[in-house]
């Protein structure tokens, strides 16, 4: 293999709401601490927050798609059935492109990453994870919801932002951290004994991947080392002998699958060309990465850096942050709640409910969202082309607060959305202030999760406040 | 749009509404059966007078069998009806054209709405499979969205404005209040209103429609036969609707201060009875206040305000009882109650008691000596998709 691999692109999603882990403590009495952790909205799973993700990362390169779309996350939104599927269909990807979900576990995301890195062809990775602690628990304030999307392929595919030059991996058996299926969170065993099984792992994988790469400690810029056992992570870090990356503990909390993927977009948000980047990541063994910015870095960061998403935020209530991860109960508004969307007429329409894609009458010019056979005004019928609408802006023309509706998290703020360049959309405004919303504000479009009924997760576009 | 309607050519000889209320104690069969007997009864008919039926609900039972069945019809033709909350004037509208062709001689259209056996609150539609990118909005939401884009529009103050529709409110429990039939017969008072707790943009519990069970029914026949029944029969001047093809929630150029399939049908109603000057013309008008916004809007849209100025009429009492145009004198949805299939045939009810003079002396309008038509407007749908019936009666044969 004499062409050189490494990173196409990259993007990361932090969610906008945040909890302040000092909460915990004053409304149970115990747990929390210091700072915040990230928190997934009512209305995303790690499914749609890959998509955010996903599309960050596509959206720093001119008409570049990926050969394969692999998707990581240990809080999937479906099982038997794909969830890659959902982002492959929300990013409009061709049907000949396949869509595969690494599953089950936190080393699934890394191997992903790994193998990708090692694979031909231009590969998507997009990795996950929504974190539940139980109350007062560890993971409780400690956890962190994020996503992240790198696309890998060679130089020949474009300018890598980084290159990826080796690296080593150690696998051991040991049950430290565990979860069965259904459960919502994991359990782990005492703390030191996780300690002193994954550090020779560590001092193994570090060694046989600085041989592998003729590297030395010394070479190593920067290295970003994470797991989700903290005490072995933060050992492993000052055995390195290497400046380590912000952990992103106190802004966002540990992402799980994510987590690895997040820390490295944020120190290529802000690292200098030629600079060398480890990745280490304790999971299950040890899995060590070695990359090199390249020249091409400055100009194919995405649009929005790590540090931006964490600075704007807006905290969610302790208890409502319980309420939307399941793990308390509340009285729901008095209507019935919606039915399961019918699979027929969602793949009929997967175009749209998916992709958001409206139809322009190529006679008027008018853009029908949705998409529609006859025109509103000239009389043509089925002289329309594709208006993709994902990536467009627009303002608030008229807006309501809906506190009667049926929501997992009430109020609804819905608003009439006039797009730029044409197109008029009533359609859901979330991560949202309703005290704050007015007409003529500035909208952006995102891909959540509607609800669930029967089972089935209705995914649909939503709008929220532009943030750039 | 082209109409020639049916000016004069049939008349409702008996109307019956029963009391809209949460009727616990009532099955939705026995609101049709007293709708039906007061109807038939106020005509001087016995059941097998009755050559059809159009039955409009909405959504509380299907078919005509649930009609024929309750009532044990002999062997009559039963169309059940639904075009949203205009489903009642709509069974009316289809019953007329029935007897306008010489199908029939004696025609009934009811309306019954069960809504209060649901167990949920407000109005909630039948699911129909879609594809889930289909709004989940309330009506009273979608309702609401018209107050901040009036305002803006015409550079009316928010909180003047939710006032001027708390006005409304207040005017329609004023005329419920003096009416046995509405669900809600107590004054309330526009300041009181607007102190209340918001549930959908700026309106509040009581800028909505009562919840209400009902039913009401009309009996038509050829208009040349119609002193056979009644000495005062209500002749139709003009039957209009509209289905709106939704472009306003599609066109950008579409503001929420107008509800567009109202104004065409107005404007085509107009035309069938050959009104000009509605102001001057009508001696009432029912219309579809199921949110105060909506009549507010409707007071343009219907041609009885200016552009922008409704708003400040609503303030002058011009559609007060003893304005120059009542509206709603029997409370409208709001004081009366909207059993969604019944509201139709409801409000024609109150243009039959007002027209012929026998609403009661505290609600009784005072127009009748120069006027002697009506109009009811009934919707069914949103602002920017709806489905508009715009009907016009009088006692005179022109």
């Amino acid at each position: 293999m004499s062409m050189t691999r490494g990173i196409l692109a990259y993007g990361a999603h932090v969610p906008y709401r945040r909890l302040d882990r000092a909460e915990i403590s004053s409304v149970m009495g115990a747990g929390g601490g210091r700072g915040h952790r990230a928190v997934a909205s009512f209305d995303e799973d790690t499914t749609t927050m890959g998509v955010a993700a996903a599309r960050r990362a596509l959206g720093a390169l001119d008409n570049t798609t990926p050969d394969a779309l692999w998707f990581s996350t240990v809080a999937p939104a479906y099982l038997d059935k794909t969830n890659a599927t959902v982002i492959h269909a929300a990013l409009r990807l061709d049907s000949t492109i396949p869509a595969l979900d690494f599953g089950g576990a936190q080393r699934s995301a890394v191997g992903a990453l790994r193998a990708a890195l090692t694979a031909p062809g231009r590969t998507l990775v997009v990795a996950s994870d929504i974190r539940i602690g139980l109350p007062t628990g560890p993971e409780d304030g400690g956890g962190g919801d994020a996503a992240t999307a790198i696309l890998t392929g060679s130089s020949d595919d474009g300018p890598l932002l980084a290159e990826y030059l080796g690296g080593a991996t150690s696998t051991g058996e040991f049950t430290d951290r565990w979860r069965t299926p259904g459960s919502a969170y994991s359990r782990t065993w005492e703390d030191r004994f996780g300690e002193q099984a994954y550090l020779p792992l560590v001092r193994q994988a570090w060694a046989d991947a600085l041989a592998a790469t003729d590297l030395t400690a010394d070479d190593v810029d920067v290295a970003v080392i994470t797991g989700l056992h903290g005490r072995a992570s933060k050992k492993a870090a000052s055995g390195l002998g290497v400046a380590v990356a912000d952990d992103r503990a106190a802004t966002i909390g540990n992402a799980g699958a994510a987590h690895p993927s997040l820390l490295l977009a944020d120190v290529l948000d802000g690292a200098e060309a030629g600079a060398v980047v480890a990745l280490v990541v304790l999971a299950d063994g040890c899995e060590v990465l070695f990359f090199r910015t390249t020249d091409a870095l400055a100009a194919g960061r995405p649009t929005r850096s790590v540090a931006a998403q964490v600075d704007d935020r807006a905290d969610v209530a302790y208890t409502r942050y319980l309420a939307w991860r399941g793990l308390l109960e509340i009285q729901p508004p008095n209507r019935p709640e919606p039915n399961r969307p019918s699979s027929a007429a969602a793949l009929r329409r997967t175009d749209w409910k998916h992709g958001f894609v409206g139809a322009t009458d190529r006679t008027t010019g008018i853009t029908h969202l949705p998409p529609s056979r006859i025109g509103i005004a000239g009389g043509s019928v089925d002289d329309m082309d594709p208006a993709p609408m994902a990536d467009a802006t627009g303002t608030i023309a008229t807006f309501t607060v809906d506190h009667l509706v049926y929501s997992q998290s009430p109020p609804v703020v819905f608003a009439v959305v006039d797009f730029d360049g044409g197109g008029r959309m009533p359609i859901e405004l979330t991560d949202a202030d309703p005290a704050e919303v007015a007409i003529g504000d500035r909208v952006e479009m995102t891909f959540r999760r509607m609800f669930t009924a029967d089972g089935i997760h209705n995914y649909f576009w939503k709008a929220h406040p532009a943030r750039g | 749009m082209a109409s020639h309607g049916i000016l004069d050519r049939v008349a409702i000889v008996g109307m019956g509404c029963t009391p809209f209320r949460e009727h616990w104690d009532r099955s939705l069969d026995d609101l049709l059966i007293e709708a039906h007997g007061l109807a038939l009864n106020s005509a001087g008919m016995v059941k097998d007078d009755v050559d059809a039926y159009w039955y409009g609900t909405s959504q509380s039972s299907a078919s005509g069998i649930s009609l024929a069945t309750p009532l044990r019809l002999d062997n009559r033709p039963v169309t059940r009806v639904e075009n949203y909350c205009a489903t009642g004037s709509e069974a009316l509208r289809q019953a007329c054209y029935a007897v306008a062709s010489g199908a029939y001689d004696v025609a009934v259209a009811i309306g019954g709405e069960k809504v209060k056996d649901g167990g949920y609150q407000g109005l909630n539609a039948f699911p129909i499979p879609t594809d889930g990118t289909n709004r989940t909005l309330t009506a009273a939401a979608m309702f609401s969205l018209m107050l901040p884009a009036y305002a803006e529009r015409y550079g009316v103050d928010e909180d003047r404005l939710r006032y001027v529709v708390a006005k409304i409110a207040e005017k329609n429990h004023f005329n419920g209040a003096r009416n046995d039939l509405a669900q809600f017969r107590r004054e309330m008072s526009a300041e009181a209103i607007c102190e209340m707790a918001a549930v959908a943009g700026r309106l509040s519990v009581f800028d909505c429609a009562g919840v209400a069970d009902g039913a009401a029914a009309a009996v038509v026949v050829p208009a040349g036969r119609a002193t056979d029944y009644t000495d005062a029969p209500l002749y139709v001047k003009a039957l209009s609707l509209v289905a709106g093809d939704g472009s306003g929630l599609v066109d950008p150029a579409f503001d929420f201060t107008t509800l567009p399939e109202c104004v065409a049908a107005a404007d085509d109603a107009y035309a069938q009875a050959g009104i000009t000057d509605p102001r001057t013309e009508l001696a009432m008008a029912e219309v579809h206040d199921c949110f105060t916004p909506t009549e507010l809007v409707l007071m343009e849209d219907l041609g009885f305000s200016e552009r922008g100025e409704g708003w400040s009429d609503v303030l002058d009492g011009r559609f007060a009882l003893d304005g120059d145009l009542p509206v709603n004198t029997d409370g409208g949805l709001k004081s009366f109650g909207h059993p969604v299939g019944a509201s139709g045939l409801r409000m024609h009810y109150e243009a039959w008691l007002q027209l012929r003079g026998e609403a009661p002396a505290d609600r009784r309008v005072t127009t009748l000596d120069t006027r002697s038509r009506a109009l009811v407007h009934n919707l069914g749908g949103y602002p920017g998709e709806m489905v508009s019936f715009v009907g016009i009666w009088g006692t005179e044969r022109d």
